[in-house]
Order: C-alpha cells, then structure tokens, then sequence
C-alpha cells in the first residue's frame, strides 16, 4: 500500500504507528501514514536553529526564484512521495479519493498554491509593505531611516485543517521569508503539504527546513507549544484553547459576507451572480466564502433569487468538470451539519427559502452525502443562524439598517461592502472586526495576493527593533 | 514481521509445571483467605454472602472464575483493616493508594509483598546494566504509592542505595484536565532539574526508574550514557511499540532497558527482550504464580482469547497479604505464547482499553 512517510528535517522516517488515509465512499484504506510519536517530535525540535540557518544560507532573491521553480514542480511535476511517485493527476485523485472534493475544485486549488509560489516576490511586498530585502538578508538597512527587523521565533509550527488544498498557499511564504516549517497535516488530507515539501526540495530548499509530522492532537499541540510561531486551523473549539497565545496565529470560522449599502441596494439584481460566487465557489469549504448577505432592503428578493440560483448546483460525479459541489467524507457530518441547520430553523425568525428549490437539504448520489446549497432568510442579526458557517454553500440574508453596519456583522473574515456611500466606507474602514475589506464588486472569495488577511506572515514571524549603528574608526596600526 | 506464535514442544512439559504450581498455590491461598483463623474480614463477609465456601468449591486456578470479578471500587474508603489477613495480624502494615486519579483514593495494605515482588524482579535485571552495589534514582510517581519505596528496596536488596525525587501525578492530571500544558512543562522540567541535581553531585548513581515520558524529557537534557547511567526501569504508563523502538534507536544508547507493566495491586510483570524483528513489540509475564495477566474476552472475561488476538487485560494476585481475583483493568493487549523463561502466557502491546479510553486521562508524568 501506498505508504506517507513523516520528514523530519527532510529525512523520511517510517513509523511503527500509521494511520489509513480512507477514500471517503468506500471506507477502504488507500494509504497508510505514518504517525509521529510526542517525544519523537520534541526531539527534533530541538535542531530548529540549526534547521533555521540552513535557509538563512539563501538570499531573500535566490529563495523567491526557488519558489518560481517549485510553483512549475509543485503544478506539473511527478514527485516523490514515500517509496512511490506522484503525478499531478495521482495528486488529484488521491486528494479527491479522501476528501470528496471534486477534481475540477482541486485543480483550481492548485492553480491558487501554484500562484502563490510564483506570485513571491509580490506577495512578500505585500506582506513587507515594500521592505527592501537587504532587511531579510542582513537584519537592517541603513538606506534612508536605519530599520531592523529579527525573526521572533526559530520556525513555525502549522497545524493545518482537511477542507481544501488552497489554503495552503497561506503558510508558503514563511520559506521566502527564511523560517523553517514544521507541519502536522490535517487526517484527510496529509497530500497538499507533503507535495509542497517535495516541490520545494527538487527546486532547491534545504530539507532541514521542512518537518511534517502526521501526529495525533497531543503532537498537535505539542508542535503548537515547541515552535517559536503558530498557525492553527480548526473549527472554533480547536482555536479557542490558543486564543489567549499571541505565539499562536489563529484561522477559525470566516464569517465572511456580502454587504450591499443603500445607495446600491435598488440594483441588487446586478450584484446576485457575485454573491452566488462568495457562498458557493469551492463548495462553499472556505472561510473566505461568504456565510452572510447583510442588506439594508429588498432582503426577501435577494434570499429567493440566490436560492434558485445555487439550486442549480447538484452532485456530480468526481471528474466531471461540471461538479460544484463536495459530498462529505464522513456522511455523518453532513447529516449532523444539516440537523443543526434545522434546529436552527426551529426557532422563530427563520426560513430556508431553498427548499421550495429542492427535494431535501441532505441528500445521498450515488453512495455519497452531499449538502446542498442553502439560503436562509433570518428576520434578526440575534438569530441562531444569522452568523453561522458550515462546511457546504450555506448563506444567511438579513435586512439591517445601514446605520448598525458594521457593528451589528461581528468579527468578520472578508467584508464585501458594495456601496459609495463614504461614511458607511469610513466606518467600515474604522471598524477593528473587518480582516479584509473588499469595496465594491469583488467576491468575497477572490484574493489578491499583495493583501494578506488573518494576520500578516511578515508580522507574525518578525518584529521591529530600533536600531542605530555607528562605525566604529580603524584601530590605530591595523592593516589598511 | 511478528514472531511466531507457536510454542514449541520442548516448553510444554515446564508449561504444565507452571501450571500446577499455579494450581497448588491458589489452593493454598484460598486456604489462607478463607480461613478464620488467616483471612481478612473482606473476604470471610464476601464468603459468608456467597452461599458457598471456597475452600471446598475452588481447587484450581479456572475455579477462580465462581468467585466473580474484583471491583477495584471496593477499595476506595475504608476501614482499611478489613482487608487485612488475620494470619498477619501484629505485622507493620503500608497503606498503598493506586493510581493517579482524584477523589477517593483506592488502596491496599502491604506488609512485606512490595519488598517479595521486588527481589523477584532483581533476579530479572542483567547485573551489567544494573551493577550489583550502584546506587539508583527514582524519578517517577512518590508519594502514597507503593513504587519510591519498592524502588528503593530494590536498589537496597542489590547492594546499594536509592535518591529519589518528589512527582504528583495527582496534579499533573488536573493540570493536564484544565489545559494548563505550560505548567504541566514547567512542573516537569522542575523533576527533572531535580534528578539531574542529584545525579550531578552523586556520581555513584548508575540505574534509574523512570516513567516513558520523563526518559523522553531527561534525554532532552543529557546523554544518558555520558551521565554514568548504565540501565533503565521503566514504567508506569503505555509503551508502544513505536516509542520502543524511538527509545532505542535515540534515547538509551545502548543502556539497558527493563520495560515493565504493572500497578500496586499486583506485582511487576517483566517484559522478555524487545527486538526489531519482532515489530519492537513488548511482551510482558507476569510474575507466576503470586499474580497472573491475561487476556479475555471483554464481552465475556471468563474466556480467555487465542494467541494473537486482542482482548480485555485480566489480573489475578495471589498473595498471603491480598487476594485479587479476576480484576479487568482498564487495559488491552494481545494474548502472546509462553516464553522460555516464563513458561506461561504474556501479553503483547498493552494499551488503554479502546472503549474506556475516552474516560481515562493517562499522565504525563
């Protein structure tokens, strides 16, 4: 069986402890993985400085090159993985075989990681606001006011979710900006990170900066705890318990969502297919996704034209390029997904106009569990389901006042505030809950990436010092 | 990749010797628990309610079976004079409490049984990785558990002494149970800072106890071998296979290792040699015929399982200060063949019982 190795330092080690990697219809094993046992992991870690400076050996220049050949390899290349080699279309199969996801999502994925790599030097200015990097490379500049910027920690520990490859792409720049990776890789979907390892390795990284430890939530957290920066992706249980950490950059639920102001709401029928977009490209498994239509009139049109318009998505079949929709692994979370859906919709307040549009929210094709495309009209921002996100095209349209806006949306991912009003711009720009704030027609779900969300990498992984340097003359005699 | 589990034929004349021993001695314990002038109170009530009485109706170890299954629950509170044999009465009398879990301990007397299950176990220990008259440390659970004083008398009964440091795993439980991990690593790291303390001024300390999980954080601190450390008893919590074989391969090398499995209501059970081509799987016999490990059946635990399958640990204690039968612990393993040494059944990769795990935290300690 196709066996996935744990790298420790780039070196493959086989474990005594594997775990399968299932397809998600049959249940039938399709690899084992090997599991990384605690201690196994603390020991390694210990080398992190050494693994540091292996990537501190590269200028700032030569890594962005590199990651332009790993982008190709990573997007066409056939690539180590174990004892057996992956082609890019093996790498579609097997990510779709133990997620679900349909191939064509899983391509677009990978055009997104791919335009990570190769968008580097774009994504660091972005990142660095333009900083020069002779900064990255020798620690200061004393070009114009002297800046010195030092790296807070010696790697960064990434504990990475299952619910699609792209998100990835967030964590890659950490190579260009010279810190070691240690990834522990969500259990349906341990491909992506390990494949862009391999990427990086053929290109030309020093395996030294790259550990993946398939490893249960003790070597989870103790990856969390052993590395000097975090990234955790969960759901809000798992990132509750490190929200306190400011080691620890935290990716939970997005609740991202489409907000259209008053002097734009008469022409909401123009805005309908962008809003489709935000809820459902994907399937709907990002937390860029929009989860919510915050409007100021018109909400029940918006609700019924969105619901008739996603009510075209239905499953399809893994390879066909039609296929917008992801059936659920477990078809017990889906099952569970939709029940708190309708316990939701018990309450007063709530009524899931994509019903008239379709038999039943949880259906079963062809062996599998999809959820389909739900639009819910809530009366109030305090109903159960007016703030929620769920792992499928799931939406809430709510009618606010445009003076509650945005204080009544909450903390919210991406805001996508289709409006000229600038007092409603200011107040969106002023407002601290806003990660990322898209004005007028972009979805939700479409980043650019010179503007990074959720935390800015180049801040998380190094601080500012003051700095001034005077140089100190010649000593008397020394050799000139 | 397993080692065969066939037995072969040149062990069975000593396996039928083990086991009448096994018989004859539970005989001879039912003899001494059930009888008023030797049994404790406990067992002469737990009698008197049974309708029967053991002695006529017990002649062999399967007999055991009629008595029930032991509920560790009966030792929480006390008074704890009801479990001890009148056959003992006059004698100092430890109390020892189990486990690492709050609230009402369970507990069981001792005379002189830590001291027996010990020196059995000495003569088990290879005198180069535990030299004869070098002195030892103990770094694991102290307090009211049995292990700090066992551990010294072992150290004691080969010829030397035994330095100790204080661990709670009581608090490291609560510790762990309300997510407070950077105090679970500092209370850690304070054991240890102690051990290394000691094993710096004390240059005569050449064995060790230890538990997995401080091996892992002591080898984070020093090279074993540099230290002067020539063997390791460990025990405690769960080894797998996996952290066997991490532990040869990066942890000890080449210090021996003594895996042990076991808990204050039995003795020590041993584990015959690890090696790679056996999976790095530990096998464990307990010490025939004052306590037995076996593996059953978890929906019927009368029945023992085949070799090679997994099943429900059982243990039975069988000694003149406590009687223990047909205990199932909170454990599973596979059912492994009689080894030379031990000429009885073993158990293979002990772990937590799947359908309890979810209710016990193991320590980290």
């Amino acid at each position: 069986m196709l066996h996935i190795p744990i790298l420790r330092h780039g070196r493959e080690y086989r474990s005594i402890d594997t775990a399968p990697a299932v397809h998600f219809l049959t249940r039938e094993p399709i690899a084992e993985v090997s599991q990384a046992n605690f201690g196994l992991i603390r020991r390694d870690l210990m080398k992190q400085e050494a693994a540091r400076e292996t990537l501190a050996r590269f200028s700032t220049r030569e890594l962005i090159e590199l990651c332009e050949r790993a982008g190709e390899i990573f997007l066409n290349g056939t690539l180590p993985l174990g004892d057996a080699q992956q082609s890019p279309q093996d790498y579609v199969e097997q990510t779709s075989a133990t997620t679900g996801m349909p191939w064509v999502l899983i391509r677009r994925n990978m055009a997104k990681v791919h335009a990570m790599f190769t968008s580097m030097e774009t994504v660091l200015n972005g990142l660095t606001r333009g900083l020069s990097m002779e900064v990255l490379d020798r620690g200061y500049s004393m070009a114009g006011s002297p800046i010195s910027f030092f790296p807070r920690g010696a790697s960064m520990g990434v504990v990475l979710p299952s619910n699609s490859p792209a998100v990835h792409s967030l964590w890659i720049p950490a190579i260009a900006l010279k810190t070691p990776l240690v990834l522990k890789p969500g259990s349906a979907e341990p491909w992506t990170p390990i494949r862009i390892i391999q990427a990086f390795l053929q290109a030309g990284a020093p395996p030294e900066a790259f550990c993946y430890y398939p490893t249960d939530h003790g070597g989870a957290n103790e990856i969390l705890r052993s590395t000097g920066r975090g990234m955790l992706f969960g759901d809000v249980g798992a990132v509750k318990h490190w929200a306190t950490d400011p080691r620890i950059e935290l990716h939970g639920p997005g609740y991202s969502k489409v907000v259209i102001g008053d002097d734009c709401i008469d022409d909401w029928e123009r805005y309908i297919d962008l809003i489709a977009r935000s809820i459902a490209d994907n399937g709907g498994r990002s937390c860029i996704n929009a989860s919510g239509v915050w409007v100021t009139r018109h909400a029940d049109k918006i609700a019924e034209a969105l619901a008739e318009r996603l009510s075209t998505i239905r499953p399809r079949a893994a390879d066909d390029p039609e296929a917008g929709i992801a059936p659920f692994a477990n078809p017990e979370v889906g099952r569970r997904i939709s029940g708190m859906v309708d316990a939701g919709l018990a309450e007063p307040g709530a009524r899931d106009v994509s019903a008239q549009y379709r038999p039943e929210r949880c259906v079963e094709w062809q062996g599998c569990t999809y959820v389909l495309p739900t639009i819910v009209r809530c009366d109030a921002p305090e109903h159960t389901l007016a703030n929620k996100e769920y792992l499928f095209p799931f939406a809430s349209v709510l009618e606010v006042a445009e003076s509650e806006i945005p204080e009544v949306l909450g903390p919210t991912l991406v805001v996508t505030a289709i409006t000229r009003n600038p007092l409603l711009i200011n107040r969106l720009l002023a407002s601290p809950h806003v990660g990322r704030l898209n004005i007028g027609a972009v979805p939700t779900n479409v980043i650019s990436w010179d503007q990074p969300h959720e935390g800015n990498l180049f801040d998380h992984l190094y601080a500012r010092r003051a700095f001034q340097m005077v140089e100190e003359p010649a000593l008397a005699g020394a050799a000139q | 990749m397993a080692t065969s589990l066939t037995i072969p034929s040149s062990l069975e004349p000593r396996m039928a010797e083990a086991r009448a021993r096994l018989d004859a001695w539970t005989r001879e314990m039912i003899q001494w628990h059930f009888s008023p002038e030797t049994g404790a109170p406990f067992w002469l009530d737990y009698a008197a309610k049974l309708g029967w009485d053991p002695r006529k109706e017990i002649h062999n170890y399967e007999d055991l079976d009629k008595l029930g299954f032991f509920q560790d629950e009966w030792l929480r509170g006390g008074p704890v004079e009801r479990w001890i044999p009148r056959g003992l009465a006059g004698k100092p009398i430890y109390v020892f409490e189990t486990g690492g879990s709050t609230g009402v301990p369970k507990s069981r007397i001792s005379s002189e049984d830590f001291r027996v299950d010990y020196e059995h176990f000495s003569e088990t220990l290879p005198n180069e990785g535990f030299p004869k008259g070098s002195d030892w440390i103990h770094v694991g659970p102290s307090g009211p558990r049995r292990l700090r004083l066992a551990v010294e008398h072992l150290a004691q009964h080969r010829g030397g002494t035994c330095f100790s440091v204080d661990l709670d795993p009581r608090w490291v439980i609560k510790l762990i149970k309300r997510g407070a991990m950077a105090e679970v690593e500092a209370y850690k790291r304070h054991v240890i800072d102690q051990a290394l303390t000691i094993m710096k001024a004390h240059d005569s300390v050449q064995c060790m106890f230890t538990t997995p999980k401080l091996l892992e954080a002591l080898c984070e601190r020093i090279n074993l071998r540099k230290a002067g450390i020539k063997g390791i008893f460990c025990g405690g919590t769960e080894m797998t296979p996996q952290w066997v074989r991490f532990a040869h391969e990066e942890l000890l090398e080449g210090v021996a290792f003594a895996p042990t499995y076991g808990n204050t209501l039995m003795g020590l059970a041993v584990s015959r040699p690890v090696k790679a081509e056996d999976g790095w799987a530990i096998v464990y016999y307990p010490p025939s015929p004052r306590a037995m490990v076996e593996v059953v059946n978890p929906q019927k635990p009368t029945e023992v399982v085949g070799y090679g399958e997994t099943g429900r640990v059982r243990l039975t204690t069988l000694t003149r200060e406590f009687f223990v039968p047909r205990f199932l612990e909170r454990d599973e393993a596979e059912r492994d063949v009689p080894y030379e040494k031990y000429p009885w059944d073993g158990v293979r990769n002990v772990r937590p019982f799947q359908k309890l795990e979810k209710s016990v935290v193991e320590g980290v300690y």
